[in-house]
C-alpha cells in the first residue's frame, strides 16, 4: 500500500506541556491538510529533552487529557509522538506512543537510556523492558527512540518481530564539529538509519527535533530511508521543518525479493547463540 | 590530526542560531558586550548582529586611562563596519577613585578590578536597554583561567566559549572581521606592550593544539608526550587548567537539606522556555 508519511520536525519548550501540545496539534492538522496517513514527532515531543528535576511534573498518564485529544485525532491521522509516561506505580518513562483510529495501539518505553557525556536520562528516568512490533494499517510497525537504534540488537529484535516500517523518534544533540560538512553526530546517524534499513530490508522513519536547550543544538535533519538503505527525503538542518514523504509500497515487496536477507536470518541460531553467551557471561 | 580546522559555514549557522534563541526565549530582543577592540569580542559582535539585526546589538568600549588608543580605534571600526549602537565609557574616574584608597595595588588587582568595572557596567546597560550580556571568553582562554572572574568571565550566554582561539581566528576570517583586528597580537591592554602570549609563555596556537588533545581528546600524558609535546609545557598547561577550574564553577553550597541547588535541586536554565 502506498502512504505518506509526515516528519515534524517541531521545537519544543522545555517543560511546556500545554504550548507544545498546541504544536503537536498544530502539526497533526497540516498532516491532516497535506493529506499525510501518519505524522511523526520527536522523542518527548510533548515536553522538551533536558528535564532533569521536571520529569515528575511533565509525566502524562495514558488515560490523561492529552492523550486523550491525541487519540480522536488519530480517527483522521496515525500519530507517533514522545512524552513522559508515568506508571500507575510511579516509575517514568521516556516513552512514545503509537495512536490509529482513536485507540492507542502501542506504546514504547525506551530501554537504552543514555548516561554519559551530555546525558543523564537513567537518572530520572526508568528503563523499558521490551521491543515489541505492533500491527497497523500500514502493516507491522516498530519504534524506537533515539539510543535505541544504536544498539543493534533492537532494530533486529523488531525485524525478526516482523516489523517492515521503523519509527525512529530523536533528540539528537548536534556535537562534533569538525572540517566535514556535517556535525559528527548527523554524519553518524545517517550512516546508521541507511545501515539499518538496508541490513533489514525495512523503511526507516527518522523524525529529530531542533532548538536549542542550555546552550546545547538539536540538529534535525529528519529522513525518510527506503527499504533498500537510500535517503529518499531529509528535513532542513537546525531548523524547523515538516517533511512529507511518499511511501512506495512495492518497493519494500521488491527489496525482499531482490535480497531476501530477513527471510535467510536464521531465528534459532540466534536464539541458541544468545543463550550460550548469557550462560557463559559470568564463568 | 587536524581537529583545530572546523567547517566555518556550519559553525556560524550554529552559534548566530544560538544567540538568537536564547536571547529571544528569555523574551527580550537585545544584546549587549563590552567591544574592547580585539578579535573575540569582535568576533561576538558580528554572530550578535546577524543573530539579532545590528540596531539590536549594543555595544560598549570602555577604556582606562593607559588604554592603547589603538584598541578603541579598532573598536570603533568593527562597530561602523556592523552597523550597531557603539558608545565609549571610560572608565578611569571610577578606578582611579578606587585606588586612591590602596595606591600600593599591583597590576594584576588594577586589571581584575577594571574587568570587574566593566561588567558592572555592561550589566547596569543592559538592565537600560533591555537586552542580554553576551560572553566575550573563549574556550582557551576559560580552560587555562586566563579570565577575572565576575569580570570579562562573566555574562548571561557565551557564543563562542566551546571555540578554541584558532577556531576564533578561523570563523573571524570567514565573517568579514576587519583584518587589523584578526591579524593583530592578542593583548588584554592592560598595559603598554602586553601581550597575553608574552604574559602566558607559550602561544595559543601551540595552547590549542594541547588542549584539543588533552581535553577533547582525553589523552593521555604518555600519549601526549608520544605525540611531540614537551612534558614540562603539558605540566604547566595541566597545572593551570587544574588551578583554574574554580573559575569555571559556580560557588559551593554547603549541604544541609535534603534537596541542596544545583546538586540536587536540578533544573536547566532554559525551565519553561
Amino acid at each position: 500500500m502506498d502512504f505518506t508519511v509526515a516528519l515534524a520536525q517541531i521545537k519544543p519548550k522545555l517543560g511546556c506541556l500545554d504550548d507544545n501540545m498546541a504544536l503537536a496539534e498544530a502539526a497533526i492538522e497540516k498532516g491532516i491538510a497535506a493529506g499525510a496517513d501518519l505524522v511523526v514527532f520527536p522523542e518527548l515531543a510533548l515536553t522538551g529533552y533536558f528535564l532533569k528535576d521536571l520529569v515528575p511534573e511533565v509525566a502524562l498518564r495514558l488515560d490523561s487529557p492529552q492523550i486523550e485529544r491525541l487519540k480522536k485525532l488519530s480517527e483522521r491521522i496515525s500519530i507517533a509522538i514522545g512524552f513522559v509516561e508515568v506508571s500507575s506505580d510511579f516509575r517514568f518513562f521516556n516513552s512514545a506512543v503509537y495512536l490509529e483510529g482513536g485507540e492507542i495501539r502501542h506504546v514504547h518505553r525506551k530501554v537504552y537510556l543514555p548516561t554519559y557525556g551530555l546525558f543523564d536520562e537513567q537518572r530520572y528516568m526508568a528503563r523499558g523492558e521490551r521491543f515489541r512490533a505492533f500491527d497497523t494499517r500500514f502493516g507491522r510497525i516498530g519504534m524506537l527512540i533515539c539510543e535505541d537504534m544504536w544498539h543493534l540488537s533492537a532494530p533486529y529484535i523488531l525485524a525478526m518481530d516482523g516489523a517492515m516500517t521503523l519509527l525512529c523518534l530523536s533528540s539528537s544533540p548536534g556535537r562534533g564539529i569538525t572540517e566535514s560538512e556535517g556535525l559528527g553526530s548527523a554524519a553518524a546517524w545517517q550512516k546508521l538509519t541507511t545501515t539499518t534499513a538496508m541490513f533489514l530490508n525495512c523503511r526507516v522513519f527518522y523524525c529529530n527535533r531542533v532548538g536549542y536547550e542550555d546552550g546545547i543544538n538539536f540538529w534535525g535533519g529528519s529522513e525518510a530511508i527506503s527499504p533498500s538503505g537510500e535517503m529518499t527525503d531529509r528535513g532542513a538542518i537546525l531548523e524547523e521543518d515538516f517533511v512529507l514523504a511518499k511511501v512506495d509500497g512495492g518497493a519494500l515487496r521488491r527489496e525482499r525479493i531482490f535480497s531476501p536477507m530477513m527471510r535467510d536470518e536464521n531465528l534459532a541460531i540466534t536464539v541458541k547463540e544468545l543463550k550460550r553467551i548469557d550462560r557463559e557471561k559470568d564463568c | 590530526m587536524g581537529g583545530l580546522t572546523v567547517n566555518t559555514k556550519l559553525l556560524r549557522q550554529i552559534l548566530v542560531g544560538f544567540v538568537r534563541d536564547e536571547v529571544y526565549k528569555v523574551g527580550v530582543r537585545k544584546g549587549v558586550l563590552g567591544l574592547s577592540g580585539g578579535i573575540d569580542s569582535a568576533l561576538v559582535a558580528y554572530i550578535a548582529a546577524e543573530a539579532l539585526g545590528p540596531e539590536n546589538v549594543h555595544a560598549y568600549c570602555m577604556p582606562y586611562r593607559t588604554s592603547n588608543p589603538e584598541s578603541e580605534a579598532h573598536a570603533r571600526l568593527v562597530a561602523e563596519s556592523l552597523g550597531i549602537n557603539f558608545k565609549v565609557i571610560e572608565i578611569t574616574p571610577m578606578i582611579d577613585a578606587y585606588f586612591t584608597i590602596t595606591p600600593d595595588a599591583d597590576n594584576m588587582r588594577r586589571g581584575n578590578k577594571m574587568a570587574r568595572e566593566r561588567m558592572t557596567i555592561l550589566y547596569d546597560h543592559s538592565a537600560a536597554v533591555g537586552g542580554l550580556v553576551l560572553g566575550t571568553s573563549n574556550k582557551t582562554e576559560l580552560l587555562l583561567g586566563y579570565g577575572t572572574l565576575h569580570g570579562d568571565m562573566a555574562s548571561a550566554l557565551n557564543p563562542i566559549g566551546d571555540i578554541y582561539k584558532s577556531q576564533v581566528w578561523a570563523l573571524s576570517e570567514a565573517m568579514g572581521v576587519p583584518s587589523e583586528v584578526i591579524e593583530k597580537k592578542p593583548s588584554a591592554d592592560l598595559w603598554a606592550g602586553q601581550t597575553d602570549e608574552q604574559e602566558l609563555g607559550f602561544t595559543y596556537r601551540e595552547a590549542d593544539e594541547l588542549l584539543y588533545r588533552m581535553v577533547d581528546q582525553r589523552m593521555s600524558r604518555e600519549e601526549l608526550i608520544a605525540a611531540g609535546f614537551d612534558p614540562a609545557f603539558i605540566d604547566n598547561v595541566a597545572r593551570k587548567v587544574q588551578g583554574s577550574h574554580f573559575k569555571r564553577r559556580l560557588p559551593i553550597i554547603a549541604k544541609v537539606s535534603n534537596r541542596t541547588i544545583d546538586r540536587d535541586f536540578r533544573y536547566a536554565r532554559d525551565w519553561g522556555k
